[in-house]
């Protein structure tokens, strides 16, 4: 059967063959074919943003939360430009997008025309690949294909670049079993004598753990599981990356938090005495390790990867295993058990009692007050109130961020959006919407800070448009809460330009949006606020005006290695015995 | 505990674990297979830019016709690490197919292809086409004022020409850059 048509209906086709239900975008003259296909059609919702920002943001955390492809589609020049910052953030987190960008004719590329840019010069560096369609030939195939590259291998963005006659233009169409993706198909077994290694020296080990990222949550939920029943079997500690929050219970056992610059003393301090680290699906990153040269200097280091370029990158491994991280853990659970399931116990509970010890450092001890209303307290009520609920958390970037990863509780995968690798202020509120779009009945919450808030405000308008009920949960201290942090600590208290001046009524703001707004300043009506945020039937934005000059602890200044935290002068003094440290 | 774990400690090692702490740079010679489609050369080159590598010396030209591949030869300098960096990072790019490392898998060749003009008269121009003759350089060009000189050989040889050519007139030259082979079968 022929199925001839024109290069806009087969990109309509492509996607719905990948599957896809919903396409975040926003139209303009260079898409205008695709959009006319798209309108006469009901199978793919199309999400009409505010901002191409906020489209790409809204991809990844659908993305980030369903464990496939987020996709968009926006229009030539500033389109295409206005996605970069969204693809560069997916690019450093490792999650799958698909974006359809249009361009100008082919007649007309390269002559500086209306709303042309070199689309594929300027995201070629921000994307895992990128193409650009002269052929509408080609057209069909090369769609099939940058589904398989997004989700293959280490998951990314990738773009495709449409000429608007290309779109016109009819041809052949292909579905996806007719095209060979066999050029891309990277490795996902591990090597078993590497394996086999490693479960060799978890056997032998006295001070173990587990040090695992944003990896384990792309390989998906089976990874997730596997990972639990190693990590419980064997008794060893786990501690995770801002990434890889949920992929390990916060409510299990051997959970020691988050590590890393703004981590868990006792995670940091494990990570720094232990002599076996595994690394499972995470990347060595600066704010992971602090001081290279003084990282867990005593240990051995095995690290599990499917992207080679992240292996010795940083940090030189004894012990490199390449592949995906749910095949290597069942093959060293497998291998573990076979060989009896040892592992070195006496030297292990040892290793744990030190860790308790760490523990009783309460690094996150703050004080609470009844006249102003702390962040972290703010954040362990939220938690308290909504922790029984289906709840996806998103946030923006900054100090907020800081301490929902630490105060909040992840007990499954793909429940925590956050811009890591990035650091992209303005994720957090269309991630949500992105989120709530894949999860129409689910609480999603995006823990905000007031600056980063403001910088993709805009999207309001789609999630009210669109009745995403997703819940804005600003911790506002009128500050550049991070900024200012680290202007009192390391630039002699000069608070340069890290305050916000003249910000908006947030509760006029959501009114004027048409949804729903409250500020809430006394502790005392706190959880009365979180409990009508929760409950109201649509969007909501909780103005939450905290304290101005809370710190966030503990802290590794920038270039300090994990045993020189800075603790808040609250947490205990450490008096356990003799530090590995 | 000790535990004894040797460094490249599987023989299936995808890995080069010399040591990555050595500070010195080396200088190697990377032969990349890449799909022939546009846009392959300025990833390359932008992988080399965007992450801070240098690049020595680059040749491209497709190689296979049929097949749609083309050859890039890289020579490039960086400390063991940076040197597995670089072609892990390669190896990371789509539409590269495969990565070898001349100077680490095993004995391999390498040729430029120079062109020198040397300009003078007089004892400098008969001193010139001496010093090409012993270098095995062809005359393809010449006035009654200026040669220009073809000179095929190692990277080192065609160094060595200019440096002597250079009293004798040298005003211009145009090399390729290092194209290179595996030794063997």
């Amino acid at each position: 059967m022929s199925r001839k048509m024109t290069g806009a209906r087969m990109i309509v086709e492509a996607l719905r063959d990948q599957g896809v239900d919903t396409v975040f975008g926003y139209p303009g003259g260079a898409v205008l074919p695709i959009y006319d296909e798209l309108f006469q059609q009901n199978d793919i919702q199309h999400i009409l943003v505010r901002h191409e920002q906020g489209a790409v943001h809204m991809a990844e955390g659908y993305a980030r939360s369903t464990g496939k492809p987020g996709v968009v589609l926006v229009t030539s020049g500033p389109g295409a430009t206005n996605a970069v910052t969204g693809m560069t953030d997916a690019l450093l987190d490792s999650i799958p997008l698909v974006v359809l960008s249009g361009q100008v004719p082919t007649f007309l590329v390269g002559t500086d025309g209306f709303q042309e840019a070199d689309t594929v010069g300027i995201t070629r560096p921000c994307t895992k690949h990128n193409w650009l369609v002269k052929d509408t030939e080609k057209l069909a195939a090369t769609i099939h294909q940058a589904f398989n590259v997004a989700t293959s291998g280490r998951p990314g963005p990738v773009l495709i670049d449409i000429p608007k006659d290309v779109q016109f233009a009819e041809a052949e169409y292909v579905g996806p079993k007719q095209v060979d993706t066999s050029n891309y198909q990277p490795r996902r077994k591990g090597d078993i004598e590497s394996i086999t290694r490693l479960v060799e020296l978890m056997e032998q080990a006295e001070r173990p753990i587990f040090y695992t990222g944003g990896g384990v949550i792309n390989s998906g939920p089976g990874a997730s599981q596997l990972l639990r029943e190693l990590v419980d079997a064997t008794g060893f500690p786990i501690t995770s990356t801002l990434m890889g929050l949920g992929a390990y219970p916060a409510s299990g056992k051997n959970w020691l938090g988050m590590l890393g610059m703004h981590g868990m003393y006792e995670a940091n301090l494990a990570m720094h005495g232990c002599d076996l680290m595994i690394a499972v699906g995470a990347r060595f990153d600066d704010r992971i390790t602090g001081r290279v040269a003084d990282f867990s200097p005593g240990s051995v280091k095995a690290q599990i990867d499917i992207d080679p370029s992240s292996i010795n990158k940083i940090v030189h491994v004894e012990l490199p295993i390449q592949g995906d991280v749910g095949h290597v853990l069942e093959d060293m659970l497998k291998i573990w058990k076979s060989r009896g399931r040892k592992t070195n116990s006496e030297a292990v509970r040892k290793w744990w009692t030190q860790i308790e010890q760490w523990r009783e450092v309460k690094c996150l001890a703050y004080t609470n007050s009844d006249s102003v209303i702390k962040p972290q307290h703010a954040l362990e009520r939220l938690e308290a109130l909504t922790k029984d609920r289906d709840r996806y958390i998103a946030t923006e970037v900054g100090q907020h961020q800081m301490w929902a990863a630490q105060f909040l509780q992840f007990d499954e995968p793909n429940r925590w959006m956050t811009s890591g690798g990035l650091g992209t202020m303005g994720y957090g509120l269309p991630a949500s919407v992105g989120v709530q779009v894949a999860h129409p009945d689910a609480l999603v919450i995006n823990v905000a800070g007031d600056a980063s808030w403001l910088m993709n405000m805009q999207e309001m308008g789609t999630a009210v448009q669109f009745r995403a009920p997703v819940k804005q949960f600003i911790l506002n201290n009128e500050r550049l809460g991070m900024v200012r942090q680290w202007q009192q600590l390391l630039h002699g208290e000069r608070y340069s330009q890290s305050w916000s001046d003249s910000l908006p009524d947030f509760v006029k703001l959501a009114e004027a949006f048409g949804c729903k707004g409250r500020q809430v300043s006394d502790p005392a009506e706190l959880d009365d606020a979180i409990r009508e945020m929760i409950e109201y039937d649509g969007p909501f934005i909780l103005d939450v005006l905290v304290e101005k000059h809370e710190n966030c602890f503990p802290m590794i200044p920038s270039g300090k290695p994990h045993n020189e935290m800075l603790l808040s002068p609250e947490a205990e003094a450490f008096s356990g015995g003799a530090a590995l440290v | 505990m000790v535990l004894n774990i040797k460094q490249g400690s599987t023989s299936h090692s995808a890995y080069d674990l010399r040591d990555p702490n050595a500070q010195i740079e080396e200088r190697h010679t990377l032969a990349v297979l890449v799909e022939n489609e546009p846009g392959v050369l300025a990833r390359v080159i932008g992988l080399f830019s965007g992450r801070g590598y240098n690049i020595d010396s680059l040749t491209v030209a497709e190689t296979d016709h049929e097949g749609h591949r083309s050859r890039i030869t890289i020579v490039t300098r960086g400390t063991p690490s940076v040197i597995v960096q670089i072609k892990a990072q390669l190896g990371r790019i789509v539409p590269v197919h495969e990565v070898h490392d001349l100077t680490t898998d095993g004995p391999s060749i390498e040729r430029e292809l120079g062109l020198f003009k040397v300009v003078g008269t007089g004892d400098h121009r008969v001193e010139a086409l001496r010093i090409a003759e012993i270098f095995r350089a062809n005359v393809i060009d010449s006035t009654l004022t200026s040669f220009v000189f073809e000179i095929n050989g190692s990277p080192e040889k065609l160094d060595a020409f200019a440096d002597l050519m250079r009293p004798l007139g040298l005003s211009d030259q145009a090399r390729t850059g290092v194209a290179a082979l595996a030794r063997g079968a």
